[in-house]
């Protein structure tokens, strides 16, 4: 752990306390967390800039939250989340879907999840990411679970209190506070003087094309099996 | 469902809770929980009213004939009771039930269920006899059973506290950060049937409904954990990870009652009350215990005796720092108590450096009551004062 910093980038151990047991509070409205410290948001914003520009393999992990088009808040937070990732050099973009536990386990290229988030920070070789529009819950289990077995470097943008076990934790974020970090983020670029031309990030290998032309049962996957079919009817292809 | 609408408008809880004119008025213990839950907002109460109880559960059913209550039902028992709020409020409901004694052990399986499913929900428990044989008298050894379980423990000295702390239960209980069950608890017979002043906010007035979307996490969609781990669990599965996402669930669920601390403080005052911090003797007490220590304290400070108080209004979280705080120039500190097992003496030795400090008792138990003098026997100790025993002929 570095000297005066409660909460860093690990791997702090086999089963580290979790920072709420610490002594971390959550920041009250307006403040942030760095390193489990209540600081400006400003402040905190240029130390999670910095790390998702100097560290390696730089993703962001959105959650149900903004990967569902609920309303049309969370749209606007889902793009305003694709227009922050287009500033930050060959940031990639890997979700979570969902929390179901998922055995024997994930594809770590094309997904992660909170029941096992080390899988996909390991294989990738993630030093820096992003949870944005993960339910707090599962947003908490991953990056104690990340803070204890990983180096990864995790920036909470949450939408609620904010998470004592991230190293940068930002609260009451939505859209505006998104652009608001993705704007300190290009300052902060210019400053350490990395050339990069915004560019959308490379879409998920791992997940099959979408046409959006058809929808079939297919394309439930593993809830298939709820698309239960009248008596004596054979669902072949719908739109 | 009733269609019977009483006129009530909603309020910032905030106001309700804080800042709203108060009327006193003199009720039971039983009457302030309903009070409570007549300005909470409550979709639905389930319980399983048995002879001998207070009449708690019943005035919640008055209140749904009235309207308040938008739903209300007698389960077929503390465990199906105890089952039915947990699916009630994991489909988005604010529900509330109450139970005591044997009740409460009945249900407790289901209850203790509810902080790792993120369950918010109030529960009164009116406590009374556990033990075999049976009695309908108070003794508050069942909290000990709620102890261990991650939920909110908060344990009411008299009516008043009763109905305070279940209407900001509900508000506690529902921040997206805590979000985990308040048990309120007090003690049966000689607070939800005796009487004493309430002071109450304006009963026109009521909380917001509860918002199911402001979560810590998804509701209603049983296809998702939490739900769904009751036949999918991750700790079902034999493998590393699935050790460690119960290790920091668990961690979360403690985490979540650690948060808790700012919002008892917020809308309780605190999670202790302090009386006379710079006594050299303190009591330290919790519940009815705490209503005698406040008189024991009055006495001995009449006789010139340097005692202070500690009410410990939160049990979980317990507020170790704030005791050790004030405990730390004490030579003697006294925990009167409603139980045999003296676990609120095991927990002040727990969390203090010198326990021997500590005095067990006085204790009584199997629905005694606590006179003031016994307590006074453990002062006069402490202070070596010597006093003749009267002997009654």
């Amino acid at each position: 752990m570095e000297e005066g910093k409660l909460i860093t980038p690990g791997p702090a151990g086999y089963k580290p306390e979790p920072a709420a047991f610490l002594g971390v509070d959550l920041p009250p409205p307006g403040k942030a967390l760095l390193y489990g410290e209540i600081v400006d948001e400003e402040v905190a914003m240029r130390e999670a800039a910095k790390a998702m520009l100097t560290r390696r393999n730089p993703t962001i992990f959105p959650g149900p939250l903004v990967l569902w088009g609920w309303n049309a808040s969370a749209m606007e937070k889902a793009k305003a989340v694709l227009e922050l990732a287009a500033e930050i050099p060959n940031c990639r973009i890997i979700p979570m879907p969902d929390y179901r536990p998922k055995y024997p386990k994930i594809d770590p290229e094309a997904e992660i999840n909170p029941n096992h988030p080390n899988l996909t920070i390991i294989h990738n070789k993630i030093e820096a990411c992003i949870f944005v529009g993960v339910h707090c819950h599962y947003a908490n289990l991953s990056l104690r679970m990340i803070r204890a077995g990983t180096n990864c470097f995790t920036i909470a943008l949450c939408a609620e209190m904010g998470h004592e076990d991230a190293m940068v934790s930002l609260r009451d974020v939505h859209a505006e506070e998104i652009r608001k970090f993705k704007d300190v983020l290009v300052q902060v670029r210019k400053e350490l003087g990395i050339e990069w031309t915004p560019k959308p990030p490379p879409e998920n290998p791992s997940l099959p094309k979408e046409e959006w032309t058809t929808v079939s049962p297919l394309d439930f996957g593993e809830y298939a099996a709820l698309l239960i079919p009248r008596r004596g009817e054979v669902v072949e292809e719908t739109e | 469902m009733t269609e019977r609408k009483p006129e009530q408008r909603v309020v910032d809880p905030e106001y309700l809770i804080l800042e709203a004119p108060r009327e006193r008025k003199f009720i039971t213990g039983s009457q302030a929980f309903a009070e409570a839950i007549k300005r909470a907002n409550v979709d639905i109460a389930i319980a399983y009213p048995i002879t001998p109880q207070s009449e708690t559960m019943h005035l919640v059913g008055d209140l749904y004939a009235q309207g308040y209550v938008k739903d209300y039902y007698r389960a077929e028992e503390e465990y199906g009771a105890m089952s039915a709020i947990a699916g009630a409020v994991r489909g988005g409901a604010r529900a509330f039930s109450a139970t005591s004694g044997p009740g409460l052990l009945r249900g407790l399986e289901a209850i203790v269920s509810w902080p790792g499913h993120r369950r918010p929900a109030v529960l009164g428990v009116m406590t009374r006899v556990v033990n075999a044989p049976l009695s309908i008298q108070p003794d508050n050894v069942e909290i000990s059973y709620l102890l261990n379980c991650g939920m909110i423990v908060l344990h009411a000295e008299n009516q008043q506290d009763v109905f305070d702390f279940t209407l900001a239960g509900f508000v506690i209980s529902e921040k997206v950060d805590v979000y985990i069950p308040v048990a309120v608890c007090t003690e049966g017979f000689f607070v939800t049937h005796a009487k004493g002043y309430v002071d109450l906010p304006p009963e026109d007035m009521k909380l917001p409904p509860r918002d199911p979307y402001k979560a810590p996490v998804p509701p209603t969609d049983c296809e998702i954990p939490p739900a769904r781990i009751q036949r999918d669990a991750p700790v079902q599965k034999s493998n590393f990870m699935s050790y460690l996402i119960h290790a920091v669930w668990q961690q979360e669920i403690w985490s979540a009652n650690n948060r808790a601390r700012k919002w008892i403080k917020h809308y309780l005052g605190g999670l202790v009350e302090v009386v006379n911090p710079d006594a050299e003797v303190f009591i330290v007490a919790s519940g009815c215990a705490a209503a005698q220590g406040r008189e024991a304290q009055r006495y001995a400070e009449m006789e010139g005796l340097n005692v202070g108080l500690v009410k410990v209004k939160s049990i979980r979280p317990f507020p170790a720092q704030e005791i050790r705080e004030v405990l730390k120039k004490a030579k003697a500190v006294i925990v009167p108590e409603h139980n045999i097992v003296g676990w609120l003496a095991k927990e002040v030795k727990a969390v203090i450096p010198n326990s021997g400090i500590v005095v067990d008792g006085p204790r009584v138990y199997g629905g005694m009551t606590l006179p003031v003098e016994l307590i006074m026997e453990k002062i006069y100790e402490a202070f070596g004062v010597k006093k003749a025993k009267k002997t009654v002929v």
